[in-house]
């Protein structure tokens, strides 16, 4: 791990407590999803000016049923660059299943508002605060979250000439 | 569930000025088939006569749920999903993916395959630029740019064609290094590429440079800062015309990038001409590290010899029972990944390409989420837009160089 690295990882474990990980030179930092707005606000102020990606990871069964606590459903991951010293940082933010909810940093960095949009519209996690909360990927009048991994891939019948007529009526057809 | 949703005005205040609540401003639709959208990306103008208050662009007619399919296929065949996402650089996307893997599996990858990665890395973003050229000329009514521009891309289909079998969707580059070798003809073929083709930039150059039509529609339009760039999470050329010499291929050398000689071009106006100059400098750029890449081509073998996660050469099946199992093994099962999260990118065309990639040990990526450049680059759009004329618009959006694959995923 680089030494400028390490001092800024010094100051972020002291201010917001968890430890950093490294894992094939890519190093991660889980931080409480309270303190993430102050979090990022220091890590901006440190240097990394560019927010690279803003992605989830949903860890379904485990913690779909458990409000708070350590046993979350849900991983927001912050991924951040420094063009300037140029570094790279993880944040790791574990989010409940119930009511899952953030605060927003789309004032930080505003690409994060598409991001954060993303999030909603694919895992259902809202962001207090974000200015135009909609979805931005599926149909605004879309019911579910796609990208949650208790909701099904799904898939079309495939229809030969022996059976076609047969699935053609049960398939669910644009109306006119 | 309605047939048709109907948004009102009501849902949409908090994005235009209060002068289009009362009336006075127009809301005007452009797109999704609009041909200066470069695909099926829809905006939604406030517009004071012809020019732009606000722009509210409005993507996802072209999402396919690319990282969702990922997630259900086993590592080596989810590939075959990442030529779809960002159509202009199929081998750049591959290239991504491949570093992705090799960089969670801690695989090395031939000296040779490198090689060969790169040379086909720069000919696509050769041909990607190629497409923006000619279609952002097109924007500005320039028609005869478009047939130019296309009559030279087909000769780099063509090499992909004869590496791979594929003009676009290549799957040619694969964890641990490339599916076989290339082709006898491939040398030549590329150095006629390398002949001919600085020629041909300097055409596009005299056509266009110092074109006064072109100067008058770009120069001074669409401008951001370096902050405003970074802010936004803007990557790529745009962000090297604003100033900020950032390009991953130098500052995070991946395929050995470190051992060839080029120049990052960068420009400090930030608007649409400074990305014109940019993009065709970087073409320059690409030819002379295709011609390194190919001087020095090393010769070895092309893929990793690690058997528990590349499958062996076709070669070694008739005589290995090993090499058999493998490969039955690998390609019905595949392999189980280490457990980890990971996070590389390459420098695409457009950006910034990411990809972000967790295992839980099984042989699916748990999940695997794409930072693409455009769908960041994109969100600039409304802040370059405001106060100008929806000519302007077009020449904008062309500048942003979007591919709606690369948006939507």
């Amino acid at each position: 791990m680089e030494k400028k690295l390490l001092s800024i990882l010094g100051k972020l474990e002291k201010e917001f407590g968890g430890s950093a990980s490294e894992y094939r030179g890519d190093v991660s930092l889980v931080i409480p999803a309270e303190k993430i707005v102050a979090a990022c606000q220091q890590v901006h102020r440190l240097g990394f000016e560019l927010l690279s990606a803003l992605t989830a990871v949903d860890y379904w069964p485990k913690g779909a049923s458990s409000p708070q606590g350590k046993n979350p459903r849900f991983h927001v991951i912050y991924q951040f660059t420094s063009v300037v010293l140029n570094l790279a940082l993880t944040l790791r933010v574990p989010v409940p299943g119930i009511n899952p909810s953030l605060t927003t940093i789309s004032h930080l960095y505003r690409n994060a508002n598409w991001r954060e949009r993303e999030l909603w519209d694919m895992f259902g996690i809202r962001f207090l605060g974000h200015p135009d909360l909609r979805r931005i990927l599926m149909p605004a009048d879309w019911e579910g979250h796609p990208l949650r991994k208790d909701y099904p891939l799904g898939y079309e019948e495939p229809q030969f000439t022996f059976n076609f007529d047969e699935i053609n009526l049960r398939k669910p057809h644009a109306k006119e | 569930m309605p047939d048709i949703q109907e948004i009102t005005l009501n849902d949409l205040k908090h994005l235009v000025s209060e002068r289009a609540i009362q009336g006075e401003t127009v809301l005007l639709n452009m797109g999704p088939q609009h041909p200066s959208t470069h695909g099926v990306l829809r905006l939604l103008l406030e517009l004071d006569g012809e020019i732009v208050v606000n722009c509210i662009p409005d993507i996802g007619f072209l999402h396919t749920g690319i990282e969702k399919n990922m997630e259900a296929k086993t590592y080596a065949k989810a590939e075959v999903m990442s030529d779809r996402l960002d159509y202009m650089d199929t081998v750049g996307n591959n290239l991504a993916y491949s570093l992705a893997v090799e960089k969670l599996l801690d695989l090395d990858v031939p000296l040779r395959a490198q090689a060969i990665r790169v040379i086909l890395a720069e000919l696509q973003r050769f041909a990607s630029h190629l497409v923006w050229l000619g279609t952002s000329a097109l924007d500005l009514a320039a028609m005869s740019m478009f047939l130019y521009c296309f009559r030279e891309r087909e000769y780099i289909l063509d090499v992909m064609e004869m590496c791979s079998g594929q003009r676009m969707m290549t799957t040619y580059i694969r964890p641990g290094g490339l599916w076989r070798d290339v082709p006898v003809e491939f040398e030549a073929a590329v150095r006629g590429i390398l002949k001919t083709f600085p020629r041909r930039v300097d055409e596009y150059e005299a056509l266009l440079t110092r074109n006064p039509l072109m100067l008058d529609r770009t120069y001074g339009i669409g401008k951001l800062t370096g902050e405003e760039c970074l802010n936004f999470g803007v990557t790529g050329p745009m962000l090297r015309a604003s100033g900020v010499e950032w390009d991953l291929r130098k500052d995070r050398p991946y395929s050995g990038y470190e051992q060839y000689d080029f120049m990052v071009p960068t420009r400090t106006e930030g608007d649409v001409y400074a990305r014109y100059l940019v993009r065709l400098e970087e073409m320059r750029q690409s030819l002379k590290i295709v011609q390194q890449a190919l001087d020095k081509l090393p010769i070895g073998p092309l893929r990793s010899n690690n058997r528990k996660y590349v499958p062996p050469p076709r070669s070694e099946i008739g005589v290995s029972m090993e090499a058999l199992i493998h490969h039955f093994k690998l390609w019905t099962e595949g392999f189980e990944a280490p457990q980890g999260a990971i996070y590389s990118a390459v420098e695409s065309p457009r950006g910034e390409l990411g990809v972000y990639l967790e295992s839980d040990g099984g042989p699916k990526p748990y999940r695997i989420h794409w930072r693409t450049p455009s769908f960041d680059n994109l969100q600039s759009l409304p802040l370059m837009s405001k106060g100008v004329l929806v000519a302007d618009l077009v020449a904008i959006i062309g500048s942003v160089d979007i591919v709606l694959g690369d948006v939507d995923r």
